[in-house]
C-alpha cells in the first residue's frame, strides 16, 4: 500500500527569508489587533459585562423574526437589547444590561427576564425558551479579574518553563509567539464582534497549548541541530529545523482541523464561538511558532554554544592524554 | 527500548483494560441504554448546560449580620439590666456606629452593670464577641470585635446553607448540590429542573418572620410620612406586604419585646374555621410559646403584627389568652402561596437574606440537543482522524488508532472514577485531548520515517523515533498541563470543565500514545522482524 505523503522529503523552503516582512506584518496586526480591542471593544457576553440573557427557539418558525423582535422589545424601555442569531436559523438569543437599579437584586433582574419572554411569547405562542441566564455587575467583574490572571499567569508559567528547560531566549521566544497569538485572536472577535464570554477563555488558553505544542517541537529541533551543526549559520539553522519538522506541523494541523470543523458545524450552538476560536488559534499559532518564535532567537542571539555543557577540567586533561591539543 | 517483559505487558494491559472498562457505564448512560444491575458502576455527570437545569450563586450581605447582632445585644441588655435585682436602670441608648452606647443613670452602678454583662459581651464561644469601654464614668460603648463578627458571619453563612438545603429538599428534586463557597456564597445547583422559578422563589424569601404589638396608641394603620410626622420612642414603621391590598400604609410596631420565628417546632398548611380561607398554622416551643402567652394575657384586644421579612402580612388582635403555644396566621393567601410559607417557615429562617447573583437555567431540550450535535460531530471527527492516520502511516497510523480509542475510553473512565462532571466546553476539551494524542503519534511516526530515511535499521528507527520524539511530547505535554492547572484554580464555571478534561488528557494521551503504541510495536518486531516497515 502506499502512504499518503502530505509534505514531499526532504524539503527546502527558505522560511526565514521573509523573516522581516512577516515580522512588520505581524507587529502591524498585533497593534491594529489592540487598537480594536481599545477602540471597537470587546462584545462582552453576560459573563462578562453581566445583565440578562435569554436564549429561545421558534419551534413553528423557519426563520427568527429578529428585526421584528428588535423593534417589539426596544419599546420596553430596557434600553438597546443585544438580539442575535444563535445556531440554527430559528434560535435567537437576547441580551439586555440590566439597570444600575436591578444590580443585586434578583427581583428586577427576573422581572426583566419574564416582561422579555411574554412580550415574544404575546406574539409568538411558539416561542420556546431554551436558556435563561442572569449574572450580576459584581460576578462579571470577579469573571473578567480572574480571566485576565489565569491568561496572565499561565502565559509567565509557561514562560518560565520553557526558560529552564531550554535557554531564557526560547523563553522570551515562546512568550512573544504567545503574546501574538492572543493579541490576534482579541483583535479578531473585536473585528468581528464576536461574543467574548468565559467559554473564549478557555479557548484562548486551548490556542495557547497548541500554540506552544508546535513551538516546542520547532524549538526542540532547534536545539539538537544546534548541538548537531555547530558551524551552521543560525538562519539557515532555523530553516533546516523548520522544514525537519514540517511534515509533522502539517499532519497535526491538518488531523485537528478534521477534528474540529464538523464540531463547528454540526456541533451545539453554544460551542460555535468557542471552536471558532480554536481553529482561528490553529492557523494564528504554527504561523507564530514559524514566524515569530524562531526568527527572535536570531535577534536574542541564540548560539550552538548555548548547550554545549562546559568543559570541565577531568575532560581537558583526557582530550590532551588522547592528544587531541 | 524495545523490550516489553511479561510482567510489564501484563501490568499495562491490566491498566488500560480495568480504565477503560469503568468507562462503560457511563457510554451506555449517555446513550440511553440501561445495564442491568450487577454492570453499574461510577459514571460521569452531566453538567446543567447538558443535562438541564439551573446553576444559581447566592450571596449574602455580612453587614446585616452585624446589624442583627446588635440589635440582639441591646435586646439582652435592656432584658438582663431590668431583671436585676434591684433594677439597674439605663438612658440615652444608641446604636448608630454599629455600637451600643448607653448611660447608667446612677454612675455608682457600673461594677454591678460590668459584672452582668460579662457573659454577654464574651458568648458562649471561644472568642470574645465585643469589646467593651467605659467613658466619662457611665457610659459603656459595647463594640463589636473583629473575630467575633467574623465567627458570627461565619455561624449565618453555615446556618443559611443548612435552610437551603432543607428547602430544596422540601422541593423533592433529585440530587441537588448546595456547597458553600467562599466567605459569603452559597452555590446552588438543581439539575433537570421543570419549573427553575419555584426554585428561586423559595431561595428568595428569608421567611424571617416576627410577633411585633403594635404601639399601644398607634392601632389604625398609617403611611411613613404620618408616621415619621409623630415619632414614637422604641418603636418603628413596617410597610404592609404588597399584596395586602394596602399599598404605602403600615403599622407602628414595638420595636422589641416580640417573638422570633426561631422558637417556631412546625408550619403547616390549612383552613380557617370561619370562612375556610387558607391559612398557616404554627406551633411554637415551649419558651416561644411561653412569650406569647404572657403577650396575649397582658395584651389582650390589642393588635399584634405578623412581620414576615420586614413586611406585615396581617395584624389580628388578641381577643382572647392563648396558651396553647399554636397560632395561626392570615393573610391574602392561595393555598399555594401559604403551603409555600408553610415550607419556608419549617425550614427555618435565613439567618441572613440571600441575594442570586448568578443565575443560570437551561431547558432540558436545550441540552439534550447539546449532547447529541456534540456526539455526532465528534463522531464525524473522529472517523475522519481515523482516515487520514491510517493512509498517512499504515500499520503505524492502526496503531495510533487504537491509541486513540483508549485514549478516549480511558479518559471517560478516569472522570468517571472521579466522578466528574461533562459539561459542553468540556467536550471542546476532549477534542483537544484527541488532537495531542494524534499529534503524539504524528510526531513519533514522523520521526520513525526521518530516522529510515537516514539509512537506519528497522528496529533502530524505532527505538531512536520514540527517544527522540518523547522528549517533545513532555516538553509539551507538561506546559499544557502548566496552562490547565492555572485554568482550573483560577478558572470559574465553564473554564474549569474544560481544564478538568484536558489535564485528565494529558496524562491518557502521554500513556497511551507514547506507552501502549510502543508495546504494540515493539510485539509486532520482535514477532514478524520485518527487515523494512511501511511508513
Amino acid at each position: 500500500m502506499r502512504l499518503l505523503k502530505l509534505v514531499p522529503e526532504n524539503t527546502n523552503i527558505q522560511f526565514l527569508k521573509l523573516r522581516w516582512p512577516f515580522y512588520i506584518v505581524s507587529l502591524l496586526l498585533i497593534a491594529a489587533s489592540w487598537g480594536l480591542v481599545m477602540t471597537k471593544g470587546l462584545n462582552y457576553g453576560v459573563d462578562f459585562a453581566g445583565g440578562q440573557e435569554i436564549t429561545g427557539t421558534f419551534t413553528q418558525e423557519q426563520e427568527a423574526p429578529i428585526g421584528e423582535l428588535r423593534d417589539t422589545l426596544s419599546t420596553l424601555g430596557l434600553g438597546e437589547p443585544v438580539i442575535q442569531r444563535f445556531g440554527d436559523p430559528n434560535q435567537v438569543s437576547i441580551r439586555v444590561r440590566l439597570p444600575e437599579s436591578a444590580e443585586g437584586d434578583p427581583a428586577a433582574a427576573e422581572r426583566i427576564a419574564e416582561q422579555i419572554i411574554s412580550t415574544v411569547t404575546a406574539e409568538h405562542d411558539d416561542f420556546r425558551v431554551d436558556s435563561n441566564n442572569n449574572v450580576s455587575g459584581k460576578v462579571s467583574g470577579e469573571f473578567r479579574d480572574r480571566a485576565v490572571f489565569a491568561l496572565l499567569a499561565a502565559m509567565l508559567a509557561i514562560a518560565a518553563y520553557i526558560w529552564i528547560r531550554f535557554e531564557w531566549q526560547f523563553g522570551v521566544g515562546a512568550l512573544f509567539a504567545l503574546f501574538h497569538d492572543v493579541s490576534l485572536t482579541l483583535g479578531m472577535f473585536a473585528l468581528f464582534q464576536l461574543e467574548f464570554s468565559l467559554q473564549i477563555i478557555a479557548a484562548i488558553l486551548a490556542i495557547i497549548g497548541y500554540s506552544l505544542n508546535d513551538t516546542i517541537v520547532v524549538y526542540d529541533r532547534i536545539r539538537e541541530n544546534l548541538k548537531k551543526y555547530r558551524k551552521m549559520e543560525l538562519p539557515q539553522l532555523l530553516d533546516l529545523s523548520v522544514n525537519e519538522t514540517l511534515a509533522r506541523t502539517v499532519m497535526t494541523s491538518l488531523t485537528l482541523l478534521v477534528a474540529l470543523l464538523p464540531l463547528l458545524l454540526f456541533g451545539p450552538a453554544s460551542l460555535f464561538g468557542m471552536v471558532a476560536a480554536i481553529v482561528l488559534g490553529i492557523f494564528v499559532g504554527t504561523y507564530s511558532s514559524v514566524y515569530m518564535a524562531a526568527p527572535i532567537l536570531i535577534w536574542l542571539g541564540v548560539t550552538s554554544q548555548s548547550f554545549v555543557p562546559e568543559e570541565s577540567v577531568a575532560d581537558r586533561q583526557e582530550r590532551k592524554a588522547r592528544g587531541q591539543i | 527500548m524495545l523490550d516489553f517483559p511479561l510482567w510489564k505487558r501484563i501490568w499495562l494491559w491490566g491498566i488500560t483494560l480495568a480504565v477503560a472498562l469503568v468507562s462503560v457505564p457511563s457510554i451506555t448512560s449517555l446513550s440511553g441504554v440501561s445495564l442491568p444491575d450487577w454492570a453499574e458502576g461510577p459514571e460521569i455527570n452531566l453538567g446543567l448546560d447538558l443535562a438541564g437545569g439551573s446553576h444559581i450563586l447566592l450571596e449574602a450581605d455580612p453587614s446585616q449580620v452585624a446589624s442583627q447582632r446588635l440589635e440582639s445585644l441591646e435586646d439582652s441588655v435592656r432584658t438582663s439590666l431590668r431583671d436585676a435585682e434591684p433594677a439597674i436602670r439605663i438612658g440615652d441608648v444608641s446604636t448608630s456606629g454599629g455600637r451600643l452606647s448607653f448611660m447608667l443613670d446612677n454612675p455608682a452602678e457600673i461594677d454591678r452593670a460590668r459584672e452582668i454583662l460579662t457573659p454577654l459581651i464574651n458568648g458562649n464561644g471561644l472568642v470574645r464577641e465585643w469589646d467593651m469601654q467605659l467613658v466619662d464614668g457611665n457610659r459603656m460603648i459595647l463594640t463589636p470585635t473583629e473575630q467575633g463578627l467574623d465567627q458570627a458571619v461565619d455561624d449565618a453563612m453555615e446556618s443559611a446553607t443548612d435552610v437551603v438545603r432543607r428547602r430544596i429538599d422540601d422541593l423533592g428534586t433529585r440530587e441537588p448540590t448546595i456547597i458553600r463557597q467562599g466567605d459569603d456564597r452559597i452555590v446552588v445547583q438543581v439539575p433537570g429542573l421543570e419549573d427553575p422559578q419555584a426554585l428561586k422563589d423559595l431561595l428568595g424569601q428569608t421567611a424571617r418572620l416576627e410577633f411585633k404589638l403594635v404601639a399601644a396608641n398607634r392601632q389604625a394603620e398609617i403611611t411613613e410620612a404620618e408616621a415619621r410626622a409623630n415619632p414614637l420612642p422604641g418603636t418603628e414603621w413596617v410597610p404592609f406586604a404588597e399584596e395586602e391590598g394596602l399599598p404605602g400604609l403600615g403599622m407602628v410596631v414595638n420595636r422589641l419585646g416580640g417573638i422570633r420565628g426561631d422558637s417556631l417546632t412546625g408550619a403547616q398548611q390549612g383552613f380557617r374555621q370561619e370562612d375556610n380561607l387558607p391559612v398557616v398554622n404554627i406551633q411554637f416551643d415551649a419558651q416561644g410559646g411561653a412569650i406569647f402567652a404572657r403577650l396575649s394575657t397582658e395584651n389582650t384586644g390589642r393588635r399584634f403584627a405578623i412581620i414576615l421579612d420586614d413586611e406585615v402580612i396581617s395584624a389580628p388582635s388578641f381577643n382572647e389568652p392563648i396558651l396553647s403555644g399554636a397560632a395561626q396566621i392570615s393573610g391574602s393567601f392561595t393555598v399555594e402561596t401559604a403551603n409555600q410559607l408553610a415550607i419556608t417557615l419549617r425550614s427555618g429562617a435565613l439567618p441572613v437574606d440571600l441575594t442570586i447573583i448568578e443565575e443560570r437555567t437551561v431547558g432540558p431540550d436545550l441540552g439534550r440537543d447539546s449532547i447529541v450535535a456534540g456526539a455526532v460531530a465528534m463522531g464525524i471527527g473522529s472517523v475522519l482522524v481515523v482516515l487520514l492516520m491510517v493512509a498517512t502511516y499504515g500499520r503505524f497510523g492502526i496503531y495510533s488508532t487504537f491509541a486513540l480509542v483508549f485514549n478516549i475510553l480511558m479518559v471517560l473512565g478516569i472522570m468517571a472514577i472521579m466522578n466528574t462532571t461533562l459539561t459542553l466546553p468540556g467536550i471542546a476539551g476532549f477534542v483537544l485531548t484527541v488532537g495531542a494524542a494524534v499529534d503524539a503519534n504524528v510526531l513519533i511516526n514522523e520521526r520513525i520515517r526521518e530516522e529510515r530515511r537516514r539509512g537506519r535499521r528497522v528496529v533502530a528507527a524505532v527505538e531512536n523515533g520514540y527517544k527522540e520524539a518523547s522528549r517533545a511530547i513532555y516538553d509539551a505535554n507538561v506546559t499544557n498541563f502548566i496552562a490547565g492547572v492555572l485554568l482550573f484554580l483560577f478558572g470559574s464555571g465553564p473554564v474549569r470543565g474544560f481544564a478538568v478534561v484536558l489535564i485528565i488528557g494529558l496524562f491518557t494521551s502521554v500513556f497511551t500514545a507514547v506507552v501502549l503504541t510502543r508495546m504494540w510495536v515493539a510485539g509486532w518486531l520482535r514477532d514478524k522482524r520485518p527487515q523494512d516497515i511501511n511508513i
